[in-house]
């Protein structure tokens, strides 16, 4: 061998040498020094977390009736995260579906798109990491076909699932207080403590409104999880560990389906027979208290809706017909939400607060048909002269002059147009006492304030509004006046006033207050609360629907009472005094037609009505309730809004539910003895699992 | 010298079969079986799996892997016995069949099987894939054109190297017709090994360096490159550009070996190759097997064990009674030693990704029989080595 060639050879021999080096030197790095961070990265390759939802808690009545509650279903989803990896995203994966679901390629595209401010319902609201639900009620062949062919269906699940259902006993659907479930959305799994989900999880709701929303925490349970091992195609080939889920507890409440569905069926009907009547009456509750507790037992609120519209990726259509206008909002609650001025309803804390300002309890006051408030006259009902009375006549006849009289001297006393504004006005203060003006605390997640209006209010009212006022009190009201050139004026008269002084809190305004007309604005909620507070005593309670948060071995885990009351400011006597009037306005007051006939031996109820007159819309008919007289046990308060008087409409419809609960002597009672049960329910020892 | 009469006198002897295994060389034939174990090993792993999924016979892959092994090392030890410079006789005849092999890919029968179209389909399951067969035949083609004894030349002449290029080209260029890049790779480098080790003037080499960047210049010029190509390249310039298309081999190869860790997770034991995360896994990224399953350890034994084979090839290359027999087991240890690094170094993300088989340890018929050929060739020029060492 020649020396170059031998040469050669050891640069041969150093050059492999040196190779072998680099492959063990860069495996040294890989395995050794990053084989941690790759260890890592392998199991976010290999593992998914699959979330087991927990079997949701049912919603129950007071006697154990579930009012929502879960029942199983074959749900047909798909997991983005799997399709992605298809080559073409998924796209064939999906035509193949909408084939076998027998749907239209347009509509399974527009179900498991992402939701975003720009794409509109039908699409997925929820986690993108998520199984997208395509299919709630899967035909189990169409499913068997899918799970057998799991190869040609890379990402689809058809699994057994929990689905919540309405039993609606005693034809109780309560669905504006039961609230709604939706998808959980990331940022809301983000926020949860707990369990992080990563890959995708089991299909997870949330509560959006009402009791759902309010005990979620104590409804939703303990999602469990397996974390599966899975292949490059994500089909899952073993699992390396599993959490079982905790079911959710129950939660009991003081609602009670028969007086639920009583109160929604006669509101209902009364709605009904008001539109008969020609008036628009749009929308409406119904509510009954327990005075003694400060429980809800029943909340009807009209419009209202099919609760089985949520099962199952409602559409945008259906969506926004629930939101919307047009259909007035079946979503909304109206006894917590639902405001208006309450009319007459309201004399109970004027005249409460009349006394309190010094007036005698026992005078006698004159009821003239109109009564001058500076230059304009403030009418009585239907401009009637009922001559001179006690104040109990007040109540049962409705007479409004002695209350714009004693507005009228109030205001005067205080000092008229040039009051201090920390003027202390006593139909305020009382308004507050009675909880107006305030969110009552109910155990639910929205609920409105309402409104006392008072100076202050006026001129941070009179700020927002100046720039609009002014300008219409410049320019008129064109656009009106073609069609109304009375109204348009009208307008502009009341604009240029409110332009210049609109902030003054003018007697007008104390009158219109002391008669709940105007910009007063309660809610039947509030209402209810304040006449069982009339009838309890003066006990003001924070209202509360929840009893109980029971496990689902039935026993208890939490109880939930109202908290201590508040009192309204009012002596006993006084009390007594309201209680003896209004227990006459059903007998031989306002309401006395609506209660003919009904019978006072089994339940003799004292109540008042309420019409609010509204410009341009039919009047808003209240009647606000409590009974039995001699020891009151519930307070039931009906609104309808454009239903005409409150004799006309609210009182029926009032008195219908007194009816369903005392019974009539064609009908059985839904109370035993006037009473609800006051232990709480026993539950079956477990729900039975889908 | 009396050694050469020593080693004249045992030549008599050669065909004897105790004389053969007495002259064999020990540690490569120790290194071979046992790198052929625990590749057998590593398909049952990479491959058991699967086809257990599938419903298949778990041990289908591994139980003709090892009939594959028999089989080869049979041709191994045919090769060993024949005297190799009779091979020199058979050169025109391997050479012609391997041409026609690769004619034969390119036409109709040929069969693209991973973006390569470089399998000839026999049936029954049976599939031949003839660059393997190539290597070998250009091996012998090169030492006998290069190894020419030649007188008072240091170097083969200018004709000789001509001849060399010209008749190495013509399947190279077959073979990037296919197109297979990873071969076309090896073949060079076993051209510029060889070229090197015969002998030839330093400024011919750095001539035909400079020719190679010009006709690289050239591929990329002109878009001679498919697009696979391209992406695997790009791939490996960038691992994370593309996880889920191109870079999707390389990016699952270096998070199995990864996270084998020192000592690996155990033999069948790889979630990742349990859960066929990297493709191709029997044959290509055989590697990432022993990476995750045996860890940092096992994969530098089998690099050892590699670098032993190639160690013992350069000794018998050194060794060797003739410039034929150095330039053979020169041609043997450039071929595989390219494609050891070539292999362990894609799995490992320092080089991109080619469709090598890693030597001894991979699946496949066609590279095991062209293995022990090659091995066998190695064993042949020991057995024949000049005596006096």
């Amino acid at each position: 061998m020649n020396s170059r060639t031998h040469f050669r050879l050891v640069v041969l021999y150093v050059m492999v040498g040196a190779l072998l080096l680099v492959l063990v030197g860069r495996m040294w790095t890989l395995q050794v020094l990053e084989g941690d961070h790759y260890r890592d990265i392998a199991a976010q390759n290999r593992m998914r977390d699959i979330v087991v939802p927990a079997l949701r808690g049912m919603i129950l009545d007071d006697r154990g009736r579930p009012l929502a509650r879960n029942t199983s279903s074959l749900v047909v989803s798909v997991d983005r995260t799997t399709l992605s990896r298809q080559d073409d995203g998924g796209e064939a994966v999906l035509r193949r579906l909408a084939n076998v679901l027998g749907m239209s390629q347009e509509e399974i595209d527009k179900r498991t798109r992402l939701c975003s401010p720009t794409v509109q319902r039908p699409c997925w609201p929820g986690s993108p990491y998520q199984p997208i639900p395509v299919e709630d009620h899967a035909d189990p062949k169409r499913a068997l076909q899918i799970m057998e062919r799991q190869e040609d269906f890379p990402g689809v699940t058809a699994q057994i699932q929990p689905v919540r259902a309405y039993p609606e006993p005693e034809g109780a659907s309560a669905v504006q207080t039961l609230g709604y479930l939706q998808p959980v959305t990331q940022e809301e799994l983000d926020k949860r403590e707990g369990l992080k989900v990563t890959g995708y999880s089991g299909v997870d709701l949330v509560g959006r409104d009402g009791l759902e929303a309010q005990y979620d925490k104590a409804l939703r349970g303990e999602a469990g999880y397996r974390r599966v091992l899975v292949d490059a195609q994500g089909r899952v080939t073993g699992i390396a560990e599993k959490k079982e889920p905790v079911p959710g507890n129950h939660l009991v409440t003081s609602i009670d389906a028969g007086v639920q569905g009583a109160a929604e069926k006669a509101l209902e009907e009364g709605i009904k027979a008001a539109r008969k009547g020609g008036r628009p009456a749009d929308s409406g509750a119904a509510v009954v208290m327990d005075v003694r507790t400060g429980r809800m037992v029943a909340m009807a609120s009209f419009p209202s809706y099919d609760p089985s519209v949520w099962t199952g990726g409602i559409s945008q259509k259906k969506y926004d017909e629930l939101l919307g206008e047009k259909n007035n909002s079946p979503l909304i609650s109206r006894v917590t939400q639902g405001q208006g001025p309450p009319g007459s309803t309201f004399k109970v804390s004027s005249m409460a607060a009349a006394v309190k300002a010094g007036y005698d309890l026992h005078g006698t006051y004159n009821c003239p048909g109109s009564y001058m408030v500076g230059s304009r006259a403030f009418n009585n009902f239907q401009g009637a002269n009922l001559g001179s009375m006690n104040l109990h006549t007040a109540l049962v006849k409705s007479c409004d002059t002695i209350f714009y009289k004693f507005a009228h001297e109030m205001w005067l006393r205080n000092g008229g147009r040039n009051a201090p504004p920390d003027a202390k006005n006593p139909m305020v203060e009382m308004a507050r006492g009675f909880g107006f003006d305030a969110r009552t605390g109910i155990d639910l997640p929205s609920e409105s304030s309402g409104r006392i209006p008072d100076a202050p209010w006026k001129r941070q009212y009179w700020e927002a509004t100046r720039e609009a006022n002014c300008r219409g009190a410049k320019e008129g009201y064109p656009d009106v006046a073609k069609t109304d050139p009375g109204r348009a004026a009208y307008l502009k008269a009341i604009a240029a006033e409110n332009c210049v002084e609109g902030y003054v809190w003018r007697a007008g305004d104390a009158a219109n207050l002391s008669i709940g007309q105007g910009n007063v604005l309660v809610t039947p909620l509030q209402l209810v609360r304040a006449y069982a507070a009339i009838a309890n005593g003066g006990k003001l309670y924070t209202p509360r629907i929840g009893v109980a948060v029971v496990r689902p071995d039935g026993s208890v885990a939490e109880r939930i009472d109202p908290p201590e009351p508040a009192r309204v400011p009012i002596d006993e006597k006084v009390l007594a005094y309201m209680r003896k009037a209004l227990a006459e306005v059903p007998t031989d007051g306002t309401a006395g037609g609506a209660f003919a006939g009904f019978d006072l031996k089994r339940v003799a109820v004292a109540g008042k009505t309420g019409t609010a007159e509204r410009y341009g819309n039919a009047d808003m008919s209240w009647f606000a309730s409590f009974g039995p007289v001699k020891s009151p046990r519930y307070a039931v308060v009906a609104m309808v809004s454009q239903g005409g008087f409150g004799a006309q409409t609210a009182a029926p419809i009032v008195r219908k539910v007194w009816e369903a609960m005392y019974g009539t002597k064609d009908s059985k009672p839904i109370l035993e003895d006037g009473r609800l049960p006051t232990d709480i329910p026993k539950l079956p020892g477990s729900e039975t699992a889908p | 010298m009396s050694g050469a009469v020593e080693g004249y006198g045992e030549r008599r002897h050669w065909t004897s079969r105790v004389a053969v295994m007495r002259r064999l060389d020990w540690p490569l034939l120790v290194a071979v079986v046992v790198l052929s174990v625990v590749g057998a090993l590593l398909v049952r792993s990479a491959t058991f799996q699967g086809l257990a999924e599938q419903g298949k016979d778990p041990e289908g892959f591994v139980k003709r892997h090892v009939l594959n092994l028999l089989i080869g090392f049979v041709l191994g030890g045919v090769v060993t016995v024949l005297d190799y410079r009779l091979l020199r006789a058979y050169v025109p005849i391997l050479y012609g069949v391997a041409c026609v092999g690769l004619v034969a890919v390119l036409s109709p029968l040929g069969e693209t099987i991973n973006g390569s179209h470089s399998w000839i389909v026999l049936g029954g399951g049976f599939q031949v894939q003839p660059s393997e067969f190539a290597k070998v035949g250009i091996v012998v083609l090169l030492a006998m054109i290069l190894g020419e004894p030649r007188d008072g030349e240091i170097g083969p002449g200018v004709r000789d190297v001509l001849l060399a290029l010209v008749l190495a080209g013509v399947p190279a260029v077959l073979i990037i017709l296919q197109p297979d890049l990873g071969t076309t790779l090896v073949f060079i480098a076993v051209m510029f090994g060889m070229l090197t080790v015969s002998g030839v003037r330093k400024r011919w080499l750095a001539g035909l360096v400079g020719a190679g960047a010009l006709a690289i210049a050239a591929v990329l010029l002109f878009g001679l490159l498919e697009q696979y190509q391209i992406d695997r390249f790009t791939a490996f310039m960038d691992p994370e550009a593309d996880p889920r298309g191109a870079g999707y081999n390389a990016r699952q190869a270096r998070i199995a070996v990864g996270s084998g860790g020192v000592f690996g997770k155990g033999l069948f034991q790889g979630e990742q190759t349990g859960g066929h995360f990297v493709p191709e896994q029997q044959t290509d990224f055989i590697f990432t097997v022993a990476g995750e399953e045996l860890g940092f350890v096992g994969g530098a034994v089998i690099v050892v064990l590699l670098g032993v084979v190639l160690w013992r090839g350069l000794r018998i290359a050194t060794q060797a009674a003739d410039l034929f027999g150095t330039l053979v087991a020169t041609g043997v240890v450039c071929w595989l030693g390219f494609q050891t690094f070539q292999n362990v170094g894609m799995s490992i993300g320092i080089m991109p990704i080619t469709g090598l088989p890693l030597p001894f340890v991979s699946y496949g018929g066609s590279a095991t029989f062209a293995n022990m050929i090659a091995f066998g060739l190695l064993q042949a020029v020991h057995v024949r080595r000049r005596a006096f060492d």
